[in-house]
């Protein structure tokens, strides 16, 4: 697949490298800097994560002021390279908590095991961080410890059917806990309406679960998983999400995507969800419902208006209402307000929470640690432009975002009817919890005028 | 030879014992190597693979770092094997020293040590190597333990790169063939993948590598569900290069890859959409057909929300080829497609190609509604491409016409500024390309123009202006000092704009005769394109005129030359040849799908094997000669399937090709002829921009076609142009009932031409 794979600096400069294949001079990434600077000095427009350049395909992903580039001179499957070097990201990410210049200069032995491992003669291996950490880890003498006489080996479940999880796992309490968690992304206009809005829906699972657990997860699939071409009908706009009680509506998950360990097949046929999860936490499926059948009105509405005054201030009157039932409360909400760059010398005059001015983002933040339903409130700012200045700058087409989440509630809906755990062996008791929560996606956001 | 080796000998010793004895890093490394306590060494080596991490030479280390392989401690052999894998190339006799070691270690009780030696001895590319990895691998691949035979199983298409005929002779290929069927799925992936990678690099076309037959396919279906997300891709892809015509073996890999498309990698995703595609001609009942294809829609719209930018646009890239081929796909999906804030660039601009393919009438507002929202962005390329894809709507959809050029206008009053003004106007004028002659655009048009002359300052944007006041000089008021305005800079023009504006006052002056301003405009110009114009296109146009217009013919001849109209616009969104089309849809998800272009157009074939032999002559020759039926290939299919092409600038390649032929690093630039080839259709009468840039180059061209055309579009419009040449070509021949018309009429111009010279 690639034939060589570099970590570079946000100029380019390789930090590290591992040659897969050697059908590639192993100088040609020092080529990549001046290739970058060509892509990025034109125009920005022209800036693509792949340059073809003397018959070498690079191909890139920026993270964290880190490129992981790989080699190709073959025609690749890209998505795959792609794919495979995000993957790369998550697991050094999960190895070192965080993955940045400073990280790989300081691990590089165990990045080398880790690239190792992971690909063989540019074809991917294993990418799943749990079971690699069973066998590669920055603390051998813990390993080396545990089993003194023979040495580390490889897990099973590195070449099993599952490859997901290790055997022999005990725990003296069986537990797994679900959570349900609805991210919600919206784009309103200036003027109230929604323009688009999505549900990106993920049930997690914490599994402390011992042996090989078969568990069967069941939703309050109703209408949920069936129908998948047949025509729907669309929730009516007018309905308050709030109220929106799960009951049979005729919900339409799109594109649900699940967890390696799902037996898909069992899915397509009979619409039952079943896996042998793997341990600890893990994303078990992800669905999307977006607005061409769902369209919604905004959890929490801002409105927003500012006047200015040429070469003094800025004045800025903002509400929000909180468009959620009236039981439910809203917390940790965050509305982040953007103004010019160089205004200064604020007055903030909230009617409730608490208001900072962040001049290096320059923006407000406005937050709400609780919000009821139904409540609405205000807020006033007001700040100093200078004097000289020319109002161009002043159009910032920055929108406004706002952060939020609300316990115990799902905005599709959707609830776990059950979930049934067995294990055919050990034949324990155990104790499944479920917990729902709707927060703001990376994308809420309200266009401002 | 000697005295040579001699000196260098002596000139070794000087430098050692210049440096030897000194406290460097070397030294101090050396030092920690051959210490006698454990961790010192240990330490050493991670330093010296810390050095060689950073690109310092530390190979003069290799006697000392070799000495610590044999240990008990995995991680230092993991080490001390990845310091000899970078450096074996250049201590391949040292090297040699290690191969016992390595053998040794294939016999290990622990399968990770046993796997991870016959790794790393496939992965010290040394000729030597091959005489040592005989056993070691034979025994691996029968290995108990799956992880090892997975290894060994890579280790096989290793051996065949360094040494083919080895790797055949020993049988090497028969016992990976042999594993497609072993009973651990992930086993079964990598013999796959060492097939496919020996497939490519394979040389010898008398060599089967393997071929995927219908019990292949069965026991790959079995396996699917039960691989790693990267095996499932190996098994897709395999499904994907298998072809049957039966409809029962199609109908049962569908089904049982359409589970897959469920899957959290878009990669499984992709390559699932990619064969059912692949297989879903073979499904006859059309009903049956368009009930797979709705279920592709959801795992494509999937693609995009994926929290990768860079497989977004991977996917945006794929979903672009799919909506050419299957247009109704995505019908109903707009807006997962509205442009995020957060976006890179690059995600912005291949997003608004998309929405412009989804455009139908029934989302039109809403579309428009979006797209002026990004004309009010900061980034410039957005905003260009926001107005560039207004004019694409009212071009493609009559009904939202009106509502596009109100959005235009209103954009122009509200926002304003160069950018804007520039850009609309040359789209306002493709709008009325596309509507020739209708009066209440035309009256929408114009007035707005007209008012922001003075801001006019690109060479598209005035080249449009110009157009326009030829082609409608009754809407413009004074005209006269319009005109005046052309006469005055036309020496500073910018040379499509003078051939343009010197078409214009041609024209006003033969639609409003026995004018007596005009006609002095028209002397003045003439006379200045002739004798004070410096290129050569703008003055042999001026003779031309100048000729055309004292000679004797009729002044409906003259009309029917220098009024000829413009065959309207059809469409600014660019469409692929059916030939790359087809090519791109079968090379779905690899870099020929992001590049929108045939894989052979950039992929040197025999850039697959590494090592440079005595038979990569051989090879370079066999390869020459596949490059130069390729090239008839596309030919042959160039002529038969554009006819909006500009064969002209074929004629320019084709020459190219013949002179590349016969140097001996031709391969690559007959390579990059082939691009050209190809990549002019894959965009042809993109935006406007591109091909009014274009024109200067293609300036000639323009002339000729000039010849026929006897008329002069904004150079806007010269991908049009093209198309109007070819047209006179084919219309000719056409058997259609106005034929004597069309004959004639074409024929008589260019008799008309032949008596001016």
């Amino acid at each position: 697949m690639a034939s060589q794979i570099h970590f570079l600096d946000i100029k380019g400069k390789p930090l590290l490298s591992r040659d897969y294949k050697g059908d590639i001079p192993s100088n040609t990434i020092e080529k990549f800097p001046l290739l970058l600077l060509d892509l990025e000095d034109e125009n920005s427009a022209d800036y693509k994560p792949f340059i073809n350049h003397q018959g070498i395909n690079y191909i890139f992903i920026l993270h964290n002021n880190l490129y992981l580039c790989g080699l190709t001179k073959k025609n690749e499957n890209i998505m795959t390279i792609i794919i495979f070097l995000s993957k790369l990201i998550t697991v050094l990410t999960e190895y070192f908590k965080s993955l940045e210049e400073e990280s790989i200069r300081d691990n590089f032995v165990i990045i080398y095991e880790l690239l190792d491992e992971m690909m063989d003669f540019g074809i991917p291996q294993t990418t799943d961080t749990k079971i690699l950490k069973e066998y590669i880890t920055q603390d051998y003498y813990k390993l080396i410890k545990k089993s003194h006489d023979h040495l580390v080996q490889p897990p099973n479940a590195l070449t099993n059917s599952i490859s997901w999880r290790k055997d022999n796992i005990f725990y003296k309490k069986n537990e797994a806990f679900l959570d349900v968690i609805e991210s919600i992304n919206m784009l309103i206009n200036a003027n109230g309406q929604i323009l688009n809005s999505e549900i990106l829906g993920e049930i997690k699972i914490k599994s402390h679960l011992s042996g090989m657990p078969d568990l069967r997860l069941g939703l309050n699939d109703k209408g949920i998983f069936t129908s998948n071409n047949n025509t729907s009908t669309p929730i009516s706009n007018n309905n308050n999400p709030g109220t929106d009680e799960s009951n049979g509506k005729n919900i339409e998950l799109e594109d649900i995507k699940f967890h390696q360990c799902v037996r898909l097949s069992k899915f397509e046929n009979e619409r039952i969800i079943t896996f042998i999860p793997p341990d600890g936490e893990f994303s078990l499926m992800s669905y999307r419902l977006s607005s061409t059948q769902f369209l919604m009105k905004p959890l929490i509405l801002v409105n927003c208006k500012t006047k200015v005054h040429k070469h003094s201030r800025i004045e800025i009157l903002c509400s929000a209402r909180a468009q959620i039932k009236k039981k439910s409360t809203a917390t940790s909400v965050e509305i982040i307000i953007p103004i010019p760059e160089d205004a200064d010398t604020p007055k903030l005059t909230p009617e409730y929470g608490s208001v900072k001015w962040i001049p290096e983002k320059s923006c407000l933040i406005w937050t709400l640690k609780s919000f009821a339903g139904g409540k609405q409130y205000h807020m006033r700012a007001e700040l100093g432009l200078p004097a000289v200045n020319d109002t161009e700058n002043l159009i910032s087409k920055k929108p406004i975002k706002v952060k939020f989440s609300i316990p115990y509630f799902t905005t599709s809906g959707i609830q776990v009817r059950y979930l049934r755990i067995t294990e055919p062996k050990l034949q324990y008791q155990s104790y499944p919890w479920v917990r729902y929560i709707t927060q703001s996606g990376e994308d809420y956001t309200i266009r401002m005028k | 030879m000697s005295m040579q080796s001699m000196s260098a000998a002596l000139e070794k010793k000087i430098r050692s014992f210049l440096q030897g004895p000194r406290k460097g890093e070397t030294y101090e490394l050396r030092n920690g190597l051959v210490s006698q306590y454990k961790h010192e060494r240990k330490d050493a080596i991670q330093r010296v693979i810390q050095a060689m991490t950073i690109g310092k030479d530390v190979s003069s280390l290799f006697p000392d770092v070799l000495k610590n392989i044999a240990t008990y401690d995995l991680e230092q052999k993991k080490l001390v094997y990845l310091y000899l894998m970078n450096y074996a190339k250049t201590h391949p006799e040292l090297c040699i020293l290690a191969v016992n070691t390595f053998v040794q270690d294939t016999e290990d009780p622990n399968p990770l040590v046993r796997a991870l030696a016959i790794r790393t001895m496939g992965c010290i590319r040394v000729a030597r190597m091959v005489d040592y990895i005989e056993i070691p691998l034979s025994r691996t691949l029968k290995d108990d333990n799956p992880y090892v035979r997975k290894t060994a199983a890579i280790g096989v298409a290793k051996l065949f790169d360094l040494n083919p005929e080895i790797c055949i002779e020993l049988g090497f290929l028969d016992d990976l063939k042999a594993l497609i069927k072993d009973s651990n799925p992930m086993v079964v992936a990598n013999a796959l993948n060492a097939l496919y990678e020996i497939k490519d690099m394979n040389n010898d076309p008398e060599l089967s590598i393997f071929e995927i037959n219908e019990e292949i396919i069965k026991n790959l279906l079995l396996c699917l569900n039960e691989c790693t997300e990267w095996g499932r891709i190996t098994i897709l892809t395999t499904l994907n290069d298998y072809s049957t015509t039966d409809q029962e073996e199609s109908t049962h890999i569908i089904d049982r890859v359409i589970p897959q498309l469920q899957h959290a990698n878009p990669s499984v995703v992709l390559s699932s959409i990619k064969v059912i595609l692949q297989h879903l001609p073979n499904i006859p009942v059309t009903a049956q057909r368009q009930s797979i294809l709705r279920k592709l829609s959801a795992p494509l719209v999937s693609l995009v929300s994926s929290s990768i930018p860079e497989a977004q646009y991977v996917g945006l890239k794929n979903i672009r080829i799919l909506l050419e081929k299957y247009p109704q796909i995505l019908s109903k999906e707009l807006r997962v497609f509205f442009i995020k804030y957060s976006d890179p660039l690059y995600l912005k601009l291949e997003k608004l190609e998309i929405m412009i393919r989804l455009a139908n009438d029934n989302n039109s507002a809403l579309l428009l509604g979006e797209l002026k929202e990004y004309s009010m962005e900061i980034e410039p390329v957005l905003v260009t491409k926001a107005i560039n894809c207004v004019g694409s709507v009212a071009i493609q959809l009559p009904g939202s016409v009106i509502k596009s050029i109100n959005l235009l206008i209103n954009l122009i009053d509200e926002r304003g500024g160069e950018l804007i003004v520039n850009d609309s106007i040359v789209v306002l004028t493709n709008i009325l390309r596309r509507y020739p002659g209708k009066n209440d655009l035309i009256t929408l048009i114009i007035p707005v123009i007209a008012n922001h002359i003075d801001e006019l300052n690109t060479p598209e944007s005035l080249s449009s202006y110009v157009y326009l006041l030829g082609e409608y000089p009754k809407y413009f008021s004074h005209l006269s000092d319009k005109l005046k305005f052309l006469i005055d800079g036309f020496l500073e023009f910018d040379s499509s704009l003078q051939l343009l504006s010197l078409t214009t006052i041609v024209k006003i002056n033969l639609v409003s005769e026995n004018n007596a301003q005009y006609s002095n405009y028209l002397q003045t110009i003439l006379e200045l394109a002739t004798k004070d114009c410096e290129n050569a296109d703008v003055r042999d146009k001026a003779y031309i005129y100048w000729r055309l217009l004292s000679s004797s013919s009729s002044s409906s001849a003259k009309e029917k030359i220098i009024l000829a109209k413009l065959p309207p616009i059809k469409t600014t969104i660019s469409t692929f040849n059916p030939v790359v089309l087809e090519a791109l849809v079968n090379e779905l998800s690899t870099l020929s799908s992001v590049y929108h272009k045939p894989s052979f157009t950039f992929i040197d074939p025999n850039a697959y094997s590494s090592l440079q032999t005595e038979d990569g002559k051989k090879r370079l020759k066999t390869s020459k000669s596949n490059i130069e039926d390729l090239t008839k290939l596309a030919k042959s299919e160039i002529i038969n399937n554009s006819k909006n092409e500009n064969l002209l600038d074929f004629d320019d390649d084709e020459e190219g090709l013949n002179d590349n032929g016969n140097t001996n690093g031709g391969s690559a630039s007959l390579l990059d002829e082939l691009n050209d080839l190809f990549s002019a259709p894959a965009v042809p009468q993109k935006d406007s921009q591109a091909a009014a840039s274009a024109n200067g180059g293609a300036g000639s061209i323009n002339d000729i076609l000039n010849l026929f055309n006897t008329n002069q579009p904004p150079p806007a419009q010269s991908a049009a142009f093209n198309q109007d040449f070819s047209n006179l070509n084919v219309s000719t021949p056409s058997p259609s009932p106005s034929i004597p018309n069309t004959g004639t009429r074409s024929s008589k111009p260019s008799e008309d031409l032949l008596d001016l010279f």
